[in-house]
């Protein structure tokens, strides 16, 4: 038995949990608490790591002992729901490839690297993320950027719900966010800074993003290549034409996006963008000052 | 290590008038420190076509998100699972003891034909201790009986589900469905999954479940899923309008016993399903209904009947963060709350539906399913048997009585 199913098993959950009886079977899955490692292969400065059946854990500490041992770029194979990975990880140089679908909080507290997922991403990618990029080829599920601090993220599909809730910019330090798809309800939610660009690829720019958009946002910018109604706002939001410097800086990320994905951004651009901000950067300044 | 005072009973603590003994509650303290992380996770596979898979699919992929819960609740549901006995109503049943045991197959003997009993086959795995007995009875109903009490067929073991819930100290029914059964107790769901052999049984739909418990103890009974009759759910999240919705079932003549939110919800779909014959399509909007400022801006005849589903139904409204995976006879429904507080990810691959609250537990199944999306909040997904499949199996259809 494996140290961290040990460790679990120690929290008193109740008076049931007794002495070990009966057999612990083998359980090759990726969610099964285990300190086996992962098969790796080097080839330069490129480790490939199998990560079939490891644990979040081993697998994480698996890809810094690679980085510490001078791998630029760790391509992580057969990649099943682990959990937090590019958690924490810092440098500038380095990149992490995922064939398969990573788990929840990836890129969590990141400073620097370059994440490519190659399939879909579930929940909770870039939470509170410093610096660097993830690039994601496929759908992506909720709560993306969550208080996310800087750096980019790029989704090539559909995202969920309450994507980019409340992130924020300081000075040099400013995220931002490409959806190549559409966006569910509470897109922008308190957000405090940053900006998310939303192009509705392969739509007519109708219905590409749900309702609540902006809900509680205080601060930075959201582009949509399309069309959003009145009802479809939060209350905390307007929607405006783009200046000449929010246009061609739309264009500069998605020109950036677009030579990630593959895509042509000068037909993206044909399309015209709205800009979705915030008429005041204190929607409750006077809610209990009277 | 925190000491806990030994339990008056095993696993099983007191449904009906007693308060659970269950000893105080898991500290929650503790917890943080060992970093525990916590939410429910679920999953549910159905084979549209009928084709049966082994119970060790919806172990494997409930395993791969091991992390979701503590390991104080874990279970399962499977359709289809009893060949050899299809048309009788399976009593699962959970006993604290002897004398518990001795009443219910008291009670069972004297309102139901018991065709077949036995233990609930199970295997030692670690992690799994003081488990009650556990046996299953398959039961038919005399038509006498019908007509002495002048009950439809499904009424008539909703009572006796009811009954033995409320009225007998250590006595818990799982389940009491035709062609299904739940197997659920407290461990991580793998390790229940092992428990109760589920390796050995083949059904057409799966769901399984991990428990994070939040608001009530973990305890055996308290596992998912929650059964009535054909119908079982397996929940992740909270139903906030606990209070309004049990005031609602109770005036319907169910009886809450069972200390959890979740059950409401089984009691609702039986309410709406069965009793009132509502399509499942209609059920979900009633559930999750749309909201006022939603409905406002829908065409006039939408606009009239979702107004008119609102009001009729208002006390069944579930509010609050919630996914839920119902099974029933002939098919299964995943559904969200109405602003998406909780995970769900759906996938297709020929015949068989997937869902589940992460999608790398969908592919631990399938790898690489023809489709796979997100559902919209509100909007159930909806896997049915198709017609060819199920015939043979039973319907619900109610006993004339004169």
């Amino acid at each position: 038995m494996s140290p961290d199913s040990a460790t679990i098993r120690r929290v008193p959950t109740g008076p049931a949990r007794r002495g070990p009886i009966g057999a612990e079977p083998a359980r090759k899955v990726a969610g099964q608490p285990g300190t086996d490692k992962g098969a790796v292969t080097h080839e330069g400065s490129e480790a490939r790591i199998d990560a079939r059946g490891i644990y979040y854990k081993t697998l994480n500490e698996q890809i810094r002992e690679e980085m510490l041992n001078g791998a630029q770029t760790v391509i992580l194979e057969n990649v099943n729901g682990q959990r937090y990975i590019g958690g924490g990880l810092s440098g500038e140089d380095v990149r992490v490839v995922i064939n398969g679908v990573p788990g929840n909080d990836l890129a969590t507290f990141m400073t620097g690297p370059t994440l490519i997922v190659n399939e879909n991403a579930q929940d909770g990618v870039a939470n509170t993320m410093n610096r660097g990029l993830v690039v994601i080829n496929g759908d992506a599920g909720d709560v993306l950027g969550y208080g996310m601090r800087g750096g980019r993220l790029y989704v090539r599909g559909d995202v969920g719900y309450r994507v980019g809730i409340h992130m924020k910019a300081y000075e040099d330090q400013r995220p931002a966010m490409v959806i190549g798809g559409k966006a569910r309800d509470f897109f922008g939610e308190y957000m405090a800074g940053g900006e998310l660009v939303l192009l509705g690829l392969g739509s007519d720019g109708k219905d590409i993003v749900g309702s609540y958009l902006g809900t509680g946002m205080h601060g930075g910018v959201i582009y949509v290549r399309g069309e959003v109604a009145e009802h479809q706002l939060g209350k905390e939001v307007s929607i405006a034409p783009l200046s000449a410097a929010e246009q061609s800086r739309v264009a500069e990320l998605v020109g950036d996006f677009a030579g990630w994905m593959g895509l042509d951004a000068g037909e993206i651009l044909e399309r015209p963008f709205i800009k979705i901000f915030p008429y005041t950067h204190r929607p409750y300044g006077k809610l209990y000052a009277y | 290590m925190i000491d806990r005072p030994a339990r008056k009973y095993g696993g099983l603590t007191l449904p009906g008038t007693k308060i659970p003994d269950v000893g105080p509650r898991p500290s929650y303290t503790v917890e943080a420190e060992e970093g525990i992380l916590g939410n429910c996770g679920l999953m549910g596979v159905c084979d549209e076509a009928g084709e049966r898979m082994s119970g060790e699919l919806a172990v494997r992929s409930m395993a791969s998100m091991h992390d979701r819960g503590n390991g104080l609740g874990g279970g399962f549901a499977g359709y289809g699972i009893y060949p050899d006995h299809p048309e009788h109503y399976a009593f699962h049943m959970m006993y604290a003891d002897e004398d518990a045991r001795q009443d219910t197959e008291f009670y069972l003997a004297r309102h139901f034909t018991i065709d077949h009993e036995e233990p609930i086959p199970t295997r030692a795995v670690r992690g799994i201790q003081d488990e009650p007995l556990l046996h299953r009875y398959f039961c038919r109903v005399e038509a006498e009986r019908l007509q002495e009490t002048q009950l439809s067929e499904a009424d008539y073991v909703v009572h006796a589900f009811m009954d033995i819930n409320s009225g007998i100290d250590g006595a818990f029914v799982a389940s009491a469905g035709r062609n299904m059964g739940a197997f659920k107790g407290v461990g991580f769901p793998e390790e229940i999954g092992e428990f109760y052999r589920l390796d050995e049984y083949a059904g057409w739909t799966w769901t399984g479940h991990g428990r994070f418990p939040t608001n009530t103890p973990g305890w055996w009974g308290g596992a998912h899923p929650f059964c009535l009759l054909d119908y079982s759910i397996v929940h992740n999240g909270e139903i906030s309008s606990y209070g309004i919705n049990k005031r609602y079932l109770e005036s319907h003549g169910y009886q809450l016993t069972l200390r959890t939110d979740t059950e409401v919800v089984t009691y609702l779909f039986d309410l709406m399903l069965r009793r009132h014959e509502l399509p499942v399509e209609v059920a979900c909007r009633a559930l999750a209904a749309p909201f006022w400022k939603d409905i406002d801006l829908m065409p006039a005849d939408d606009k009239e009947f979702y107004t008119a589903l609102r009001t009729v139904y208002g006390p069944g409204l579930l509010n609050g963060p919630f996914a839920v995976v119902l099974g029933m006879a002939d098919g299964m429904v995943a559904l969200n709350d109405r602003i998406k507080l909780r995970p769900l990810v759906a996938a297709r691959d020929g015949n068989r539906v997937y869902v589940a609250s992460e999608e790398s537990a969908i592919r631990e199944i399938c790898p690489k399913p023809e489709k796979s999306w997100m559902p919209r909040a509100g909007e159930p997904v909806i896997a049915r048997l198709n017609a060819a499949a199920f015939g043979a199996a039973p319907q619900s259809v109610p006993v004339e009585v004169n």
